[in-house]
C-alpha cells in the first residue's frame, strides 16, 4: 500500500472539504472492504484517505414520508436487522444475505456497495478498467467466464453490486454532496458504461461523498432478489435477478425486472417488462419472463452458462415475489 | 517499520529476543531519515488530517490499552503480528476473503487485514490471546480440541473468533446456523466437519452466557 496521510472528521462539511477535484487525490474510506484491497494491489494510490464512518449524518435508517432514507455508512448487517427494510423490502434483504460472510456484513456499507470497483481479474491485475491491449479487449480473447453477457463494449466487467439492482428495481435515487451543494441521481443513471479509460462506471465526483440513499415506499409492490452463486458460503454472485412488482389483485399493473453481475451496470430488462404488464404471475408466466430476459444476450467464449442463470434467476425471483 | 520512539519499548514481552526484533534492528537505520521528514509534515498539516508518516495510535486491546506508532496505512492485523507480538490472528490471502485475520471488534467478527489500526482506535478490539483466562481454555477453544476441529491449523484461531462471535448472537444454533454463521471463514483442509460439531457443542457449554 502507498503511504497516505489519513483525516477522520466528524461532519459532512469537514469531510467533503477533505476531497480533491481529481481521483487520486483522496479516496472515501467507509467499510474498507473494497478500498483497503485496491490500495494493497496499488489500484488506488490516492495521496489522502478519508474516513466517513464517524459522520452521523451519514448513519442511520428512518422512514421518510415519501419511504425511506438509508445513510451510506449503514452497514449491511444494520440493513439486515431494520424492521422497517424486513418488513417492505424483502428485495435488500435477500440482496444482503447474498452478501454470506457476517465479517463483510459488519464491515460493509451500503454506499459502499454502490461505489466499489469491478471485480474483473483484468481490472484487478492493472490492466484498467476496459482491459484493451494493442486495442484489443483482453476479455474478449481471454478468460471471460465470469464478464458480461449484455455488453457490446468495450466494457465487459460485470458491475459488482449487490444492492444496485434492487434498488434500482425499486426507484430509488441515491444523494450526492460535494463542498457546493448536494444532487439527487437515480440509481439506475448512477451507474455507468465507461467508454474511455479515464471514466468511472459510477456518477459520483472526485470530489463528493455518496451520502444516503432513497427508497421510495413499496406498499403494495411485491419486491424479490434471487441470486445465483457457486458456494453457499462467501461468494460473488453469478447472476442476480431483482424485481418489483406494482400489482392490482393478482395481476401486475407494472413490473421491473433488474439483473446483476451479466453487465458494467445493473441490467434493466425492458422487454420483460414490457411482457408482464398486465399478466399474473405464476410458473408459466415467470419462466416466459426468463425467456424474454435473455432475448439480447450475446454471451462470450466462456459465459454462456450465465444466458440459463439468468432465466432461471428471474423465473425464481418473480415466484418468489409474488409467493407472500 | 522503525521510529525515533520506540514503541516496542511499552508493547514487547521484556527479555525476549526473537527474529522479529532482530530484523526490526537491522530495519532503523535506513528508515530513519525519511520517517523524521513525515514526522514534520504530519505535524504541520491540518490539524485533522494524520500521517502519511508515523503517527501515535491507542488500541484497546482484550481489555488494554495498548500504544504503537505506526503509519495510516498499516492495518490492524501487521499491528497485531509485527509490533505487538500477538500473532494469533493469521495473514492468509490479506484481501478480506478467507477469514483466518478475524478479530472481534466493538462485538462484531471483523477482518483485521481490512481495518486499518487508525481506525480501530476507540473500538474494543478482542483477539484469540485474550479468550482464554489463565491456564483455563475458553469452551470454543475446549470445544474445537475435543472434536479435532482443526489439521494444520492456520484458520484455528480466525475461526475460533469467528465462531464465538456467531455463538454470543445465536446461542442456540442450529447445524444451518452454523454453516451460515461461518461463511466468511476458509478451512482449506476441510475439517468443516469437526468445526460443526466443535461450535455446536460449545454453544452448549456457553450456555447463552456472554462468554
Amino acid at each position: 500500500m502507498q503511504a497516505f496521510e489519513y483525516a477522520s472528521p466528524k461532519t459532512l462539511k469537514e469531510a467533503v472539504a477533505l476531497l480533491g477535484t481529481r481521483w487520486g487525490e483522496a479516496d472515501v474510506l467507509a467499510g474498507g472492504t473494497d478500498l483497503i484491497s485496491l490500495m494493497k494491489d496499488y489500484l488506488h494510490t490516492p495521496k489522502r484517505v478519508v474516513n466517513v464512518k464517524g459522520i452521523k449524518e451519514l448513519a442511520g435508517i428512518s422512514k421518510t414520508g415519501a419511504g425511506l432514507r438509508i445513510g451510506a455508512i449503514v452497514t449491511v448487517d444494520e440493513l439486515l436487522n431494520n424492521s422497517a427494510v424486513r418488513a417492505e423490502y424483502p428485495s435488500l434483504i435477500q440482496a444482503a444475505r447474498g452478501i454470506a460472510s457476517p465479517q463483510i456484513r459488519n464491515m460493509g456499507t451500503i454506499g459502499g456497495d454502490l461505489c466499489q470497483r469491478p471485480r474483473c481479474w483484468y481490472f484487478r491485475t492493472g490492466n484498467g478498467l476496459l482491459a484493451m491491449k494493442d486495442g484489443k479487449s483482453l476479455v474478449v480473447s481471454g478468460d471471460n467466464r465470469y464478464h458480461a453477457i449484455f455488453s457490446s463494449g468495450p466494457a465487459y466487467f460485470v458491475s459488482a453490486s449487490s444492492f444496485g439492482p434492487p434498488l434500482i428495481a425499486l426507484g430509488a435515487k441515491v444523494k450526492l454532496t460535494s463542498a457546493t451543494g448536494s444532487r439527487e441521481v437515480e440509481v439506475a443513471k448512477f451507474f455507468v458504461t465507461p467508454q474511455n479509460e479515464s471514466s468511472r462506471e459510477i456518477a459520483l465526483l472526485p470530489n463528493e461523498i455518496l451520502t444516503e440513499i432513497l427508497v421510495p415506499s413499496a406498499q403494495g409492490v411485491k419486491n424479490a432478489t434471487y441470486e445465483v452463486r457457486h458456494k453457499d458460503a462467501l461468494d460473488w454472485p453469478l447472476v442476480t435477478a431483482s424485481v418489483a412488482l406494482k400489482m392490482k389483485g393478482n395481476t401486475v399493473e407494472s413490473a421491473k425486472v433488474v439483473l446483476g453481475h451479466v453487465a458494467p451496470t445493473p441490467y434493466v430488462a425492458a422487454a420483460v417488462e414490457r411482457a408482464l404488464a398486465g399478466k399474473t404471475i405464476n410458473e408459466s408466466a415467470a419462466e416466459a419472463a426468463g425467456e424474454a430476459a435473455v432475448e439480447n444476450a450475446k454471451p462470450l467464449s466462456e459465459n454462456g452458462y450465465k444466458v440459463q442463470l439468468v432465466k432461471v434467476a428471474v423465473k425464481r425471483a418473480l415466484l418468489e415475489a409474488v409467493k407472500a | 517499520m522503525s521510529s525515533k520512539r520506540d514503541p516496542e519499548s511499552q508493547t514487547r514481552p521484556k527479555g525476549g529476543f526473537s527474529r522479529r526484533s532482530l530484523l526490526k534492528t537491522i530495519g532503523v537505520g535506513s528508515g530513519a531519515v525519511g520517517l523524521l521528514e513525515q514526522d514534520i509534515q504530519a505535524q504541520t498539516g491540518a490539524a485533522n488530517v494524520a500521517g502519511p508518516g508515523e503517527v501515535p495510535v491507542t488500541l484497546t486491546i482484550n481489555n488494554k490499552p495498548v500504544k504503537v506508532n505506526v503509519e495510516p496505512r498499516v492495518t490492524l492485523l501487521d499491528t497485531l503480528r509485527d509490533r505487538l507480538d500477538m500473532t494469533g490472528a493469521k495473514r492468509v490471502c490479506d484481501r478480506g476473503t478467507c477469514g483466518a485475520c478475524t478479530v472481534i471488534i466493538d462485538g462484531k467478527a471483523m477482518y483485521s487485514c481490512t481495518v486499518l489500526a487508525i481506525d480501530a482506535q476507540g473500538r474494543k478490539i478482542e483477539t484469540i490471546e485474550g479468550l482464554s483466562s489463565g491456564s483455563r481454555p475458553h469452551p470454543m477453544v475446549k470445544a474445537f480440541v475435543d472434536n479435532d476441529a482443526q489439521q494444520c491449523g492456520y484458520c484455528t484461531p480466525g475461526f475460533v473468533m469467528a465462531a464465538v462471535s456467531f455463538v454470543r448472537r445465536n446461542p442456540k444454533p442450529t447445524e444451518q446456523q452454523v454453516n451460515e454463521g461461518l461463511g466468511g471463514n476458509l478451512c482449506r483442509c476441510g475439517t468443516y466437519m469437526g468445526i460443526r460439531k466443535a461450535v455446536l457443542q460449545a454453544a452448549k457449554e456457553m450456555g447463552g452466557r456472554n462468554a
